[in-house]
């Protein structure tokens, strides 16, 4: 019997396993050599959280072709589910999280279900919605969320006696191996008969049906996956600030989420780094335009959408298809 | 009480078929949501602000300056962002999302100018209350719903009975076909902006003056709510729009008296994934068969 390598099963190609498992040792060797301030720690910490908000985003809107502009909403309901769950039980951190994935994902079923028959602005609108639904229960079931006030004081994680804080960079490991997870799952999805089965419903629904993809049901997936992850996000956020209340992940979040994804690229895993890390870091860097932020995120969305729709790092590839040994074109 | 709730209901949602005529209109010509609908209403009620309180010009000259730098703006919108998508044959989405920019631009340059804090806006038809049949009816509600009911007959006979209505709906119906005709779309689409973003701008004015109050977020909810409206209805149809307007006042009103205040803003969102869900195309709406 043939061993197989522990990274074909995966059966991601191992020079991009090998790629990321490099820029995550490296990503966690950053604090350690003394660089980096509380400060930037703290701000790589919100680019990782907000690239792995963008991939979950990217994996609706960008493959899937589901635009979504209540994202935040699915944060909301993994972050509250994850401090109500520690508020009244005081389970950890790892217990809470993967609860607020899974109610996340089953709210991303029970939106998804209902507007899977819904296309294009209609969708998009009925996602706001959403948003604004969540964030009403959240501000009106004062009994159970806390309503107004929200919740305070969430406990850090814990792991192996260790409570992560920003000052021992606990939270950027953590979000760094969360972020490089999440990327690894997207990626798999993408590269399998799901994930092209997402972007043949992107790109023509009605084709896709009649080439046998079910498209209701992938548009179910893409939302509950997409919508697991966001709920893994908005799991680590609260914990991360200690606070939440309805207003933490408010319509503006998920303005910058879709800006992320635009600006980096539709359809490009890269390109959710790459916005990531522009869209985050430019109030931090020009801190006179941090007031301009929001007149800034859309003028992105405008003149994304004006000159290069796909994003930066979204669309064809230029690079020449490249044939097996021994196939030859002749000339085509 | 109940008549009360109906009544203040009805001035309310007269107002939110005012704005959801706006949604109406761009839609039907440019089969476009435009989302940048609510931050047109917050501009409107801004400019009218200043001509009025910080101008002291009176409410005439506020309507009138809000309408026509309100319609300017919103046509400039559409000739910056949107004519060049037209150009380009962009998808329909990326339409959706320049608005949702622009929305965005919109309301943050006037929180930057105006400040986010609420302002004060003069109380407007201000003649004092009437008792009629064991309702209080304010001078101003009385005010509102003239002004309202007056500018939505003169938008039906535009669309209606005009040359440029005329081609609005040829427009709707079959823009290439128009364009044969000799219509000039990007005139109509231009006009069409116009009358969305000056009947935004009535509204807002308008509901500053029932409030008292002015802020950039204004424009959020309400323009949600008169989306809700216009889903309701059947959107890109004028009647229809209206008619959804005044249910989603007349069922705010009532959700505020009987559920709480605090769901009032609530139910529109829950009529509009209701009517998404289980009529898409809305109540006046035709089924839209997908030709392949």
């Amino acid at each position: 019997m043939k061993i197989q390598n522990p990274l074909n099963l995966l059966n991601t190609k191992p020079k991009k396993v090998t790629a990321l498992v490099i820029a995550v040792a490296l990503l966690l060797i950053l604090p350690k050599t003394g660089l980096l301030s509380p400060y930037l720690v703290r701000i790589l910490t919100m680019i990782s959280l907000y690239s792995m908000l963008a991939l979950s985003l990217n994996l609706l809107t960008g493959f899937t072709g589901l635009v979504s502009i209540g994202h935040a909403g699915f944060c909301a309901v993994g972050g509250y589910t994850s401090a109500l769950m520690w508020q009244y039980t005081g389970l950890p951190w790892v217990v809470t999280a993967i609860a607020g994935m899974i109610v996340a994902g089953i709210v991303g079923l029970m939106l998804g279900a209902p507007t899977s028959r819904l296309s294009g602005s209609y969708l998009t609108i009925a996602t706001l919605g959403f948003g604004e639904i969540v964030k009403m229960i959240a501000l009106n079931w004062q009994s159970f969320t806390g309503g107004p006030l929200g919740v305070n004081h969430i406990e850090r994680p814990v792991f192996f006696g260790i409570t992560l804080t920003t000052f021992n960079s606990g939270f950027f490991y953590l979000s760094v191996v969360l972020t490089a997870l999440v990327t690894l799952v997207v990626y798999r999805i993408v590269h399998s008969k799901m994930g092209r089965a997402f972007m043949s419903i992107r790109d023509d629904s009605l084709a896709a049906t009649l080439m046998g993809v079910d498209v209701t049901a992938y548009k179910l997936k893409s939302f509950i996956i997409s919508a697991a992850i966001a709920g893994l996000g908005g799991a680590f956020y609260v914990h991360f600030v200690r606070f939440l209340d309805p207003n933490t992940f408010n319509f503006d979040i998920s303005i910058i989420i879709i800006s992320i994804v635009i600006l980096g690229g539709t359809g490009s895993i890269p390109g959710s780094f790459l916005g990531a890390v522009l869209l985050i870091s430019f109030p931090e860097i020009l801190r006179f335009a941090s007031e301009y932020r929001f007149i800034i995120y859309g003028l992105i969305l405008v003149l994304m959408m004006r000159f290069k729709p796909e994003g930066i790092l979204g669309g064809h590839s230029n690079r020449k298809l490249r044939l097996m040994k021994g196939v030859d074109t002749y000339g085509y | 009480m109940i008549l009360q709730q109906i009544f203040d209901g009805l001035t309310l949602g007269i107002v939110y078929a005012l704005i959801a005529v706006g949604y109406s209109l761009v839609f039907g010509v440019l089969r476009l949501v435009n989302f940048a609908h609510g931050a047109t209403y917050a501009f409107g009620a801004h400019i009218a602000m200043v001509v009025i309180v910080s101008a002291n010009f009176g409410l005439f000259w506020g309507f009138i300056a809000s309408v026509i730098v309100t319609g300017l703006m919103t046509m400039l919108m559409d000739r910056i962002a949107l004519r060049p998508l037209r150009i380009k044959k962009s998808k329909g989405i990326s339409a959706l999302i320049t608005t949702i920019g622009c929305s965005y631009i919109i309301q943050n340059t006037l929180m930057i100018v105006f400040g986010s804090r609420s302002k004060w806006f003069p109380k407007i038809f201000d003649y004092g209350n009437f008792n009629v049949g064991g309702i209080l009816v304010k001078s101003t509600q009385v005010g509102i719903i003239a002004v309202s009911v007056a500018l939505l007959l003169a938008l039906t006979y535009v669309v209606h009975k005009t040359k440029i209505g005329l081609a609005m709906r040829a427009v709707q119906q079959n823009s290439k076909a128009a364009s044969l005709m000799g219509i000039d779309v990007n005139k109509v689409v231009s006009f069409t902006f116009f009358l969305g973003g000056a009947s935004a701008a009535v509204a807002g004015t308008l509901i500053s003056g029932y409030y008292q109050i002015v802020n950039p977020q204004m424009g959020f909810v309400a323009g949600l709510k008169a989306f809700s409206a216009a889903v309701l209805g059947g959107i890109g149809i004028l009647h229809g729009a209206v008619f959804g307007g005044l249910v989603v006042g007349l069922a705010e009103s009532l959700a505020a008296y009987y559920i709480g205040g605090g769901y009032r803003d609530a139910v529109a969102f829950i009529i509009l994934i209701a009517v998404l869900i289980f009529r898409p195309n809305g109540l006046f709406g035709k089924k839209v068969i997908e030709k392949v």
